[in-house]
């Protein structure tokens, strides 16, 4: 069979579903935590065809599929991926495997049941990615909350169920108007719920801005971007090292996607309309988020805020309109699924040895577990943007677009870039150095005794460190493969934006 | 148009340090062998850095690309006379240093050596490749690479005040790396669409000049390591580091990294013509000369040794500003001499107040009486240094000096003679006492003179460093050619 013949999408996208519906007869611990993970690397290796085989000259979908579900109300099945989203889905399948590597210990109980979600949620979140239908979108999309929420809520930490229904609910409202707006350009758009048809049409300015709002909320939520981000640091401290992972790697990334995807493309006027407000909104969340995690004792809650910080990068990239602010934006995106995700694990990894995320409580880690330390080392730097770590790269192709709309924008970006090194190097210092110095937890002896029993990484968690480790670098040094797969599209989107009716905005 | 030679020699020069790190740590148990292996990469730098100067001297640059970033961003490296002479006394350098390393490090018994010499290799490695930097990116990287891995070297004790000293040191680099460098290289690119160095720069003067002024400044604050004040207190904080780490890196490999930055924008990015028609040198002498005053000042009051070589260092290095920034053909030359007449002469006065540590424990001037009668090589070592430093002739010093002043003159601004001279004054002023003490002091009741004595690892290499002094001070003119034909080109 030709590679044309295969419907990758299809697979990809459905393999970990039957992953786990096979998993439903295992009961032995150790063959389920295999099958898992032989599951996600089928899945990952299966994706990387997706990546390597891409066209990078066109902007139009590919590895698409197309077959009527409900013919009454104009539902097909139909996927593909454009040159964003296959970097997505891709990004979905390599933090498919790392997530079940670093549950390999940190769940004990209800390992099936763990393990089934994360399937699950891997199905979902691919689906997203590859949906052209905007029904079989809206799936995918409300398919993802179930078992985030039980990831959250069953494995969690001390207040998994406050986070999680705080989660569920927040999502939940945001879905709600995301449903709103899809009906309502169903019958703007001439009754149908393909994407790219609807794409083509052109909507009253009115209509968009309605649109627009209602999109937004809904995406703004899961990006999460300020005002409504304070469901994410509660969610991430009690979530699982898996679920921070996922959390941080792909569910946040599907508000930035939903924004890129339909947002834009569909509501240029409304796009240009909103564009200055939301970038302010974005400077306000990386500021907001820098003086935040700033603040923070708690390692993984630290992390989270950062999140919101980075994430007001990857919006404001994406609302600056131009080749060098979408590019950027989303390839921040990606790299934030990389760094973060990474950082996390890190965050379990030690956890998993102290019992404690507190930062005052760390301190030595260069001299007691030297390879983790180097490797937080890396993580660290390219979470502040280190020249020849992947954060580089799209932060300065970012700072180069906001340059090109307005100098001030540059001058927030700084302001942000430099709190984001100073807190992550604030992160550093207690976690490898502890010039802070506190006694160690109680009844654990002096604090060379406590943390000499510390064991460095073992294999498995070099092997997920590692991954990320190639990420890191191999974007931040040549990021070429990587921006030539989103150009395309990126060039597409930018000419759909441009579309725009500016006599329509002006009057306004 | 240069000619260029393409050769893979300049990214092997640079990784040359950096793949000995695996080897060091490999042989951390074996202190002998990793010693070797950090003389064996020093000899192989070393070596094909002295195999690239007949290319550079027929007047011709080698270059390597390795791969393009981003559109006008590459990886690439280029080796040019002003790249050369500064990896040359670098790379040189190293290879005393380390003797004198296993000198100092194995006497004083310190700890952690092994981290010590793989950070030394990973700082050789940053400080080559900011030397043979073809553009802003790669020096970017080189340079922040330089920043992070010289922390653990300057922490290196640590103890409260080793790491409130890497403390302060990191957040005065990489702050002023994020605030002023990003935004200047992001400026950069924007306006000329090229991060590359083109000789002549890339910023023309048709360009908004008050965006030119603006990356210009935003430059000279950025390479904080450039130690021009304000931006200048990370450098005595350092001097908490062992000696030989202030020895070769914060008189040599890292602030000179801060100034050559500082003259490649003004000789690839921002251009000799651009500055002279914005009118950006006067202003630029002026300010440096603050610091050329004020840091000599400082120096005076200081007892701490170390410290007051460090204002002396900070001193001096915006002499090298200072010449740059006086945009006469003599001047220049003087200036970009004045990276290695600097190097060498400072590295001679940081072995010398290491080997009296060593030897003495001895820390502060006022207790360094008659020590000569003990340590006559380090003693002598010593004043060749201040000779040079001073600008006495027949030492290294006295060349770039001489030819600052030629330039100046050349330049018509009798205000700068005046701060070369003052400078001159202020110089002999903090060093001939030291001198003086040395040889003449009484003896402090708290040194035990019986139990002194020299350490031949430590003494070697700073009779060495004193030997190029004079060197380079009667033979000056393998470097001025050198920097001749970069002011030339």
């Amino acid at each position: 069979m030709s590679p044309e013949n295969i419907n990758f999408l299809t697979i990809v996208t459905f393999l970990p579903l039957l992953g786990a519906i096979v998993l439903l007869f295992f009961k032995d611990v150790r063959k389920i935590r295999w099958i898992a993970l032989a599951v996600t690397v089928a899945d990952f290796v299966i994706s990387i065809p997706v990546l390597t085989s891409f066209d990078i000259t066109t902007h139009h979908m590919q590895f698409v599929e197309k077959y009527t579900w409900i013919p009454t109300l104009n539902i097909n099945y139909y996927m593909g991926v454009d040159g964003i989203s296959a970097l997505m889905v891709f990004l979905t399948t390599l933090i498919g495997w790392v997530c079940v590597l670093v549950s390999w210990k940190a769940i004990e109980v209800k390992v099936k049941e763990f393990m089934i979600s994360i399937l699950v949620m891997q199905m979902a979140m691919i689906g997203v990615f590859c949906a052209l239908d905007f029904v079989l979108f809206y799936l995918f999309w409300e398919a993802m909350l179930i078992p985030m929420y039980l990831i959250i809520g069953v494995w969690g930490g001390k207040r998994r169920i406050y986070s999680a229904v705080k989660f569920f609910l927040y999502t939940l409202a945001g879905s709600i108007l995301l449903l709103i707006g899809i009906i309502a350009i169903y019958y703007a758009g001439g009754k149908t719920f393909e994407i790219p048809l609807l794409m083509e049409q052109h909507y009253s300015f009115t209509f968009q801005a309605y649109c627009f709002v209602a999109f937004f909320i809904a995406f703004a939520i899961k990006v999460p971007m300020f005002p409504f981000h304070t469901w994410l640091p509660d969610a991430h401290v009690d979530a699982p090292t898996a679920g921070s992972i996922i959390l941080a790697g792909i569910l946040l990334k599907m508000g930035t996607y939903g924004l890129i995807r339909f947002s834009m493309p569909m509501f240029p006027d409304a796009t240009i309309y909103f564009a200055t407000p939301i970038i302010i909104l974005s400077i306000v969340a990386i500021l907001y988020g820098a003086f935040l995690a700033l603040a923070q004792t708690d390692m993984k809650k630290l992390i989270a805020y950062s999140s919101v910080s980075h994430m007001g990068f990857v919006t404001l990239g994406l609302f600056l309109l131009n080749k060098h602010g979408i590019e950027g934006g989303v390839l921040q995106m990606f790299n934030h699924g990389i760094t973060t995700s990474a950082l996390f694990a890190c965050v379990g990894i030690i956890y998993e040895r102290t019992h404690t995320r507190d930062l005052r409580q760390y301190g030595w880690a260069a001299k007691h577990v030297p390879i983790y330390a180097v490797f937080l080392f890396i993580f660290s730097m390219a979470s502040l943007g280190f020249p020849g770590t992947n954060g580089f790269i799209g932060e300065i192709k970012i700072l180069f677009g906001a340059y090109d709309v307005h100098y001030a924008y540059v001058i927030f970006l700084i302001i942000g870039i430099v709190f984001g090194a100073a807190y992550v190097l604030k992160m550093y210092e207690n976690v490898a150095f502890g010039s802070n110095l506190k006694p160690a937890p109680e009844g654990s002896g002096t604090f060379e005794d406590y943390m000499s029993h510390i064991k460095d990484i073992n294999p498995r968690e070099f092997l997920i460190l590692g991954v990320f480790t190639v990420f890191v670098v191999w974007i931040g040094l040549k990021p070429t493969l990587f921006l030539d797969i989103m150009g395309a599209s990126v060039d597409h989107l930018i000419t759909q934006v441009n579309a725009a009716d500016l006599t329509s905005i002006a009057a306004r | 148009m240069i000619e260029a030679v393409v050769s893979i020699k300049p990214l092997l020069a640079i990784l040359a340090s950096g793949l000995a790190v695996p080897f060091i740590l490999a042989s951390r148990k074996n202190p002998n062998q990793r010693e070797f292996w950090s003389y064996l990469a020093a000899f192989i730098k070393f070596g094909l850095i002295v195999s690239m100067v007949p290319v550079i001297l027929s007047g011709k640059t080698i270059e390597y690309h390795l791969w393009t970033v981003l559109p006008g961003m590459d990886f690439a490296l280029r080796v040019d006379p002003l790249g050369l002479m500064f990896a040359l006394t670098a790379s040189f350098l190293w290879i005393i240093t380390t003797t004198y390393s296993i000198g100092y490090m194995r006497t004083n018994n310190e700890q952690k050596q092994t981290r010590y010499y793989a950070c030394f290799a990973i700082a050789l490695f940053a400080a080559i490749g900011v030397a043979f930097a073809a553009n802003l990116f790669t020096l970017f990287l080189f340079y922040e690479v330089l920043s992070i891995m010289t922390y653990p070297l300057v922490a290196h004790n640590e103890d409260k005040e080793g790491l409130e000293g890497g403390k302060k040191y990191l957040i005065y680099l990489v702050s002023t790396a994020k605030i002023f460098l990003l935004p200047a290289v992001v400026l950069t690119y924007m306006l000329a669409g090229t991060l590359d160095f083109v000789p002549g720069g890339v910023l023309t003067s048709d360009m908004p000049a008050v965006l030119v002024i603006i990356i210009y400044i935003c430059f000279i604050a950025g390479f904080a390591k450039n130690g021009i004040m304000p931006l200048h207190n990370w450098l005595p904080s350092a001097m908490v580091a062992p000696t030989p780490v202030s020895a070769l890196l914060h008189a040599v490999a890292v602030v000179k990294v801060g100034v050559f930055s500082v003259l490649r924008i003004m000789l690839d990015v921002v251009g000799i013509d651009v500055m002279k028609e914005l009118g950006l040198g006067l202003p630029t002498a002026f300010f440096v000369s603050f610091t050329i005053i004020a840091a000599s000042i400082i120096a005076l009051t200081k007892d701490d040794l170390k410290a007051r070589l460090a204002y002396s260092t900070v001193s001096q290095l915006s002499y090298i500003v200072l010449g740059m920034a006086l945009l006469t053909p003599n001047a220049m030359m003087g200036g970009m001499l004045h990276i290695t007449a600097h190097a060498v002469s400072k590295i001679t006065l940081f072995f010398c107040a290491g080997s009296i540590y060593v030897s003495a424990h001895l820390k502060k001037i006022s207790t360094i009486g008659g020590i000569y009668k003990k340590m006559p090589w380090t003693c002598a070592a010593f004043t060749v240094g201040s000779f040079s430093m001073i600008g006495v002739p027949a030492f290294a010093g006295f060349s770039s000096k001489w030819y600052m002043a030629v330039g100046a003159i050349d330049r018509g601004t009798s205000t700068i003679m005046f701060v070369l001279l003052a400078s001159t004054v202020l110089n002999a002023a903090y060093f001939l006492p030291v001198v003086f003490k040395m040889y003449f002091g009484e003896r402090h009741e708290d040194a035990h003179f019986d139990e002194i004595r020299e350490h031949p690892f430590v003494v070697v290499p700073l009779v060495i460093t004193a030997m190029l002094t004079i060197g380079v001070g009667l033979y000056p003119d393998f470097f001025l050619g050198l920097a001749e034909r970069m002011v030339l080109r």
